[in-house]
């Protein structure tokens, strides 16, 4: 048994607890704090990660179904040309406060950016209406996501 | 650096990239880990509390273990740290379960039996006022001001509506937390917060100790909105005795449900208006606001003040009586939130003018124009407005950009429009500033080979409001270098001096202005060796401006003066409530589903006056982030207590406004330079959310032919105002 976490494989005993929450294993086993807890009830999005291509709350996620698969958070998402440009944007546009949800916020824009490249303003608000931010009003980040989907190249 | 420049913000790049470390991403040494033991009643004594033999690594702190007073210094210290004999709300805490493993103290923490003594509990405003006739202390605070006679007014009809809002949570997406460290003598507390001078008197009234056995460290803050004000320096109290009591660090992070079912919240209140017109203008307004409080009266006699002293709003009413009372319930304890006070009562005032307006068949906008209060004429406590005033500007450019007339024209069935209009008052109440702040700022400039660089030492934190933007910006414009050469340091009771809470709207105007003053000092000295005035004030003792220099370093202190045009008296309200004023101007349109009743807010026009902004970005990100909250406050966040107890403690139950939520914001501002402010700013913060709530329920009062007189307006409120509408629908 074994899941992959961003650029390592790691095995998992046969005495580990499968239900352990993926967001547990990520944050304290690993020590990748960039994952936040808002809720832990798969409400907020701020532990958004992406599992095999996929956006995943990870509080909701037990360490079970991710075996075999392969976990992406922030801090491995942070090292690609498609976070250069969002991140940019987002500088750019101003969509950035507290920043508690904005890691969790990056990986939806960036999951819907693969699959959507040029999304309408109401695929935007869907998109990232699982994902809850308290200073921003949303509207800056709307901003950022379309200057990205609007330059020239798709992520 | 010019100071219209539009920059980008300097702590973007790690928070998005999930490296800024927040007090729960954090892990000391040999750190161990904290759960509260909370009472599970409302109201009552404990008579016995089984502990269990606790296995090896687990610790229980509680009563006994405070080093000196077993109280939260606030304003007052009614707030035990740790309740000890009584309970008076559900969920108090009532000890520590201290351990390295978590599991292990949840295990323990669940074998604990607590037993109680249980007591009827006072869970609304009404037995609060009832329990008042027969103790006098259930009213915690109550203050009155007024002007004019009833006696003798002239009038010739009263207009008179009950208004009532419920609970706001605040929210912010980080949690509460902070760790206590104790080594080598000193305790440290690190924390998620908004004061840390606030945290170190708490944890000097608790322990005994003095500034330089205890030190406060501000962690990056994910949301605060006010509450972070108080509620930290209870955290804090506790940690710092499970640290003394382990001898090790100690993490107190609290779930969200935790977090939303103990932690403050917006009060709820009760506020009566009665206008008294004439020749349809209002030449008299009787109001009373209630407050329920919570147990502990915490901050709620200020937010008290800043309900009562926010009224007459924008409007000049010739006779006038404000009374207020802050209720002690058993209901969770209430606190600071964006606003503070001034959304309940602009949120009844701007309603009630648009309902008088209706009532006396006048358009509210011109209806409410007509009694704006204008520059040089007495405030409502017989200050005087000392800045330029430009109310019919802003109504103007407001009318302008949403297209008022037109749209007015062509509305539709279950569509409305609402308008208000409200000032917020920067800084703290009065002479609050003067005489309990007493804010001192300091510059850091060390001389290189390369030119300077310069340091910010504030105890005013970033919370995601952009504060250490700003400064850095305004101090950069000033010294006129690259934003790149000058540093904040982040709040550290033992580095930084105590330029007071990060509260109040008051970052920018007053701690901005000492740090402008600050820098133009220390330009002076760099550019041409003028040293500042070493004149003492009489009141400070120390000049305003102090430079102390080396041969590398530069040290300039800054201390806060009151402007002369201040005068207030604590005692009887009267005088200036507010140094400067800030003001905003919204319009909402609502529409109405005629089917599920769930009123949609589509669009927000709204121009404010907030001096000149410091940056246009981060301003935008104020209004954006405060229309949404009051989105939220207006439509949406419904958090009731039942019996004492929070009914929605998750996300699941208490919604906020989520991308789906949110209106058009269409937005704008006047520039109007205020002389006090650096640059000529005032105050952003808070006022964004104040007019929201009133202008969306005048727009579903304009949609519908209904009163809706409390908040949040649920689509059974409208319900059952239709239904109880005596015309056929």
């Amino acid at each position: 048994m074994h899941y992959q976490l961003n650029d390592k494989s790691y095995v998992v005993t046969e005495d580990a607890d499968l239900t352990r929450r993926l967001l547990d294993v990520i944050r304290i086993d690993h020590g990748l704090t960039g994952t936040k807890e808002g809720c832990g009830e798969g409400e907020c999005g701020a532990c958004l990660v992406l599992i095999d291509g996929q956006i995943f709350n990870a509080c909701l996620v037990p360490l079970g179904n991710a075996l075999g698969c392969t976990v992406v958070t922030i801090e491995h998402f942070a090292t690609t040309e498609a976070f250069r440009r969002i991140s940019d944007a987002l500088i750019r546009c101003g969509a950035v406060q507290c920043g508690y949800c904005t890691p969790g916020m990056v990986m939806a824009i960036a999951s819907l950016l693969k699959s959507d490249p040029r999304p309408t303003d109401l695929a935007i608000k869907e998109a990232l209406a699982g994902n809850l931010c308290r200073c921003t009003g949303y509207q800056t980040l709307f901003d950022a996501v379309k200057e990205v989907a609007n330059s020239d190249s798709s992520l | 650096m010019k100071i219209t420049d539009s920059v980008c913000r300097l702590d973007s790049q790690e928070k998005i990239a999930g490296q800024t470390k927040y007090i729960e991403d954090v892990s000391f040494e040999g750190m161990q880990y904290a759960k509260t033991l909370r009472s599970a009643i409302v109201c009552g004594e404990i008579a016995a509390i089984d502990y269990p033999d606790p296995p090896p690594g687990i610790t229980v702190v509680d009563a006994s273990d405070v080093l000196m007073a077993n109280e939260v210094a606030m304003i007052l210290n009614d707030m035990p740290i740790f309740a000890d004999r009584k309970v008076t709300y559900f969920g108090e805490p009532i000890a520590l379960i201290v351990g390295q493993d978590k599991d292990a103290v949840l295990d323990y923490l669940s074998a604990i039996r607590v037993h109680y003594l249980e007591k009827p509990a006072i869970v609304s405003i009404e037995a609060a006022l009832k329990e008042a006739k027969t103790d006098p202390s259930a009213i915690l605070s109550q203050h009155a001001y007024g002007r004019g006679s009833f006696e003798d007014l002239d009038w010739d009809m009263t207009f008179e509506r009950a208004y009532e809002t419920g609970y706001q949570e605040q929210l912010y997406m980080e949690k509460q937390g902070v760790v206590a460290t104790y080594q080598e003598g000193v305790i440290t507390v690190y924390g998620s917060l908004q004061c840390p001078y606030y945290v170190l008197n708490a944890l000097k009234h608790a322990t005994g100790l003095n500034e330089t056995q205890l030190r406060v460290v501000q962690s990056p803050t994910g949301g605060a909105f006010g509450g972070k004000e108080e509620y930290p320096s209870l955290l804090a109290c506790q940690v710092a005795m499970a640290a003394k009591k382990v001898g090790a660090p100690v993490q107190l992070v609290m779930d969200r449900r935790e977090d939303m079912a103990f932690t403050t919240k917006r009060h709820p209140s009760k506020i009566l208006l009665k206008s008294y017109v004439k020749d349809d203008h209002v030449v008299g307004v009787d109001c009373n606001i209630q407050l329920d409080a919570g147990s502990y009266i915490g901050l709620s006699d200020v937010v008290l003040q800043r309900a009562m002293l926010t009224l007459m709003g924008c409007y000049q009413i010739p006779v006038l009586r404000v009374a207020g009372q802050t209720l002690r319930t058993n209901n969770v304890f209430a606190g600071a939130f964006r606003g503070f006070g001034a959304p309940q009562s602009m949120f009844a005032l701007e309603l009630h003018m648009h309902q008088l307006a209706t009532a006396l068949n006048k358009d509210p906008v011109a209806f409410k124009r007509a009694h704006y209060v204008h520059q040089g004429e007495r405030t409502s406590t017989g200050g005087i407005f000392n800045e330029p005033i430009y109310l019919e500007a802003l109504t103007d450019q407001l009318m302008a950009l949403s297209d008022y007339e037109v749209r007015r024209a062509q509305k539709g069935p279950n569509e409305g429009y609402g308008f208000a209009i409200i000032p917020h008052g920067g800084g703290f109440t009065g002479d609050g500033e003067a005489t309990h702040i007493k804010a001192t700022v300091k510059l850091r400039c060390d001389r290189a080979q390369e030119g300077y660089t310069v340091t910010i030492l504030v105890s005013n934190v970033e919370m995601g409001q952009g504060a250490l933007t700003a400064l850095t910006k305004i101090v950069a414009a000033t010294l006129e270098i690259p934003m790149e050469r000058v540093f904040y340091q982040n709040p550290d009771t033992f580095v930084s001096p105590d330029s007071g809470p990060t509260v109040a709207s008051r970052t920018t105007l007053v701690v901005g202005g000492l740090l402008h003053q600050g820098a133009r000092h220390l330009k002076a000295y760099l550019d041409d060796g003028i040293l500042p005035d070493p004149t003492l004030d009489p009141r400070l003792g120390v000049p305003l401006i102090e430079l102390e220099h080396t041969d590398t370093r530069i040290w300039v202190t800054a201390h806060f003066k009151q402007p002369d045009y201040v005068k207030w008296c604590q005692e009887t309200l009267q005088g200036n409530a507010y140094m400067a004023y800030s003001w905003s101007a919204v319009l909402a349109r609502v529409t109405v589903d005629p089917v599920t009743y769930v009123a949609n807010c589509t669009d927000i026009w709204s121009v404010y006056d907030v001096g000149v902004p410091i940056d246009e970005k981060l301003l935008l990100g104020q209004i954006h982030g405060g229309v949404v909250q009051g989105i939220g406050y207006a439509l949406l966040e419904h958090m009731t207590s039942s019996n004492g107890k929070i009914d929605q403690t998750s996300f699941s139950s208490y919604p906020i406004p989520t991308t789906m939520d949110i209106p058009k914001m269409h937005s704008d501002w006047q520039i109007n330079r205020y002389v006090d402010g650096p640059f000529g700013a005032k105050a952003a913060g808070e006022l964004t959310l104040v007019a929201v709530a009133p202008a969306v329920a005048a727009a579903v009062q304009d949609a519908l032919g209904i009163e809706v007189n409390t908040l949040p307006i649920t689509p059974e409120k409208i319900g059952g105002a239709l239904h109880a509408l005596p015309t056929q629908r």
